[in-house]
């Protein structure tokens, strides 16, 4: 869809507010509606985008597919670690609150790690899931 | 009596939609209409687990000083990851069915069964 | 919601039906929007409404859009379904009525997450801590499972047909396994 000129200034327009917006919505999730699992998905929405608009290759580019395979494993490798985190400082496995000395800072900076796993896991699932769908040729 | 059965609505339309979602996944061979149509399934189920957690006169589980009522946050924590996770398996259906047709040449139920009996 | 699901059914052009199951999650969204569930809503329009539409249009241009239309239609299926839909409706005349702050749903853990964690866990957004903190195993399993989903996306389609998702990855250990 390279060709469409109002397509491609409208997606240039759009896709800098689309990522502000899932990095808002993701590290906004305690106050309002939103967490990983949103911000992951509009995250990778952004990319899809760019990838419709401006070609696969040139998405390809800006996420390089080696590198987004390894988010997916990161973002639940974050996650569980950060249970085991619990478990070494003598709590629970998953337990957020023997974190920090302050045991609500603990479950506020518990929730931001594990938040931001699942937010990476959903985000580089759905961008790898589209660059295999949509590189596949007919 | 008639209040008390009218009281039950929310399931009603849940059931509609999950019984149209399944006549789609039993009655048409067309492998990605099967999935669109257990996609709807799947959101009727969404629809009843959320409207089991409506408390009347509640607001949205986000706690506030001036609000006393709240709607059941334990339904929505299930379904937020419920659609999450279906997309997923979504997903996975549909490279199950690009495969099939790469393989068969169809994604026409009977015409496959065809082919599988001739081989 | 139940008029897009009907057209759904009835309509043989696949990129129609693919568009009205996209809409569908638009009006599921602001139905959870009435019955309180923001998060749940937001959830369903990004992803019911955005990535399921791009997903199944991209299976939509590797496998064509037409539906057959079928020789004969067995009146089976529907027998089926009316069966099993006037049960679960016989059924509902059990459950708990519409709102009612009293159902069993309602009383069991509900009133200690909203009562306890405004001080235990120290954020407003209740979803949020029930779902990182008093459940984060649940959630972990969860996002075992989108993982794992996208493994097996992987090794369904990174294999060798589609040559360049294979060859750009390298030594990739989703394209060896194949």
């Amino acid at each position: 869809m390279k060709h469409h000129r109002v397509l491609r200034v409208a997606a240039k327009l759009l896709i800098p507010f689309i990522l502000l917006f899932a990095l808002y919505v993701q590290f906004h999730g305690d106050f309002g509606p939103g967490g990983g699992f949103q911000a992951g998905v509009i995250f990778a929405a952004a990319f899809i985008l760019y990838g419709l608009i401006f070609g696969l290759e040139n998405a390809r580019k800006v996420a390089p597919p080696a590198l987004v395979t390894r988010l997916v494993a990161l973002g639940l490798l974050l996650y569980a670690g950060v249970g085991y985190g619990g478990l070494l400082r003598g709590g629970n496995y998953l337990d957020y609150g023997v974190l920090l000395e302050n045991s609500v800072a603990g479950q506020h900076l518990g929730i931001l790690l594990i938040e931001f796993g699942v937010g990476t896991t959903v985000a580089a699932t759905m961008i790898s899931i589209f660059f295999l769908f949509a590189g596949r040729d007919t | 009596m008639l209040r008390e059965i009218l009281a039950h609505y929310n399931y009603w339309i849940v059931i509609v939609l999950m019984m149209t979602g399944f006549y789609i996944v039993v009655s048409r061979g067309n492998l990605v209409k099967k999935l669109v149509g257990l996609n709807i399934f799947q959101t009727s189920v969404f629809l009843l687990y959320i409207s089991m957690g409506k408390v009347a006169g509640g607001s949205a589980p986000i706690l506030d000083p001036d609000i006393k009522v709240y709607a059941n946050p334990l339904p929505h924590v299930l379904i937020l990851t419920a659609i999450v996770v279906g997309v997923a398996t979504t997903a996975l259906g549909l490279a199950l069915v690009v495969r099939i047709r790469e393989a068969y040449g169809t994604i026409e139920e009977d015409e496959l069964d065809l082919m599988d009996d001739e081989a | 919601m139940g008029a897009t699901a009907i057209v759904v059914l009835r309509l043989r052009s696949l990129f129609a039906v693919v568009m009205l199951s996209g809409i569908y999650s638009f009006l599921a969204a602001s139905m959870f929007v009435a019955l309180d569930a923001v998060d749940v809503a937001f959830t369903e329009a990004a992803v019911g409404a955005g990535i399921s539409t791009v997903l199944m249009l991209a299976t939509l241009a590797l496998t064509g859009s037409r539906e057959r239309i079928p020789v004969h239609t067995p009146p089976l299926p529907l027998l089926v379904v009316l069966v099993t839909g006037a049960a679960l409706i016989y059924a509902t005349f059990d459950m708990p009525a519409f709102g009612d702050p009293a159902a069993p749903a309602n009383l069991h853990v509900a009133p200690r997450y909203l009562g306890d964690s405004g001080h235990e866990i120290g954020i407003p957004n209740v979803v949020t801590s029930v779902l990182a903190s008093y459940r984060g195993y649940d959630t972990l399993g969860e996002v075992t499972v989108i993982f794992t989903a996208g493994v097996a996306v992987m090794l369904l389609l990174g294999g060798r047909r589609g040559q360049d998702a294979g060859r750009k990855r390298g030594d990739d250990d989703a394209g060896d396994a194949v």
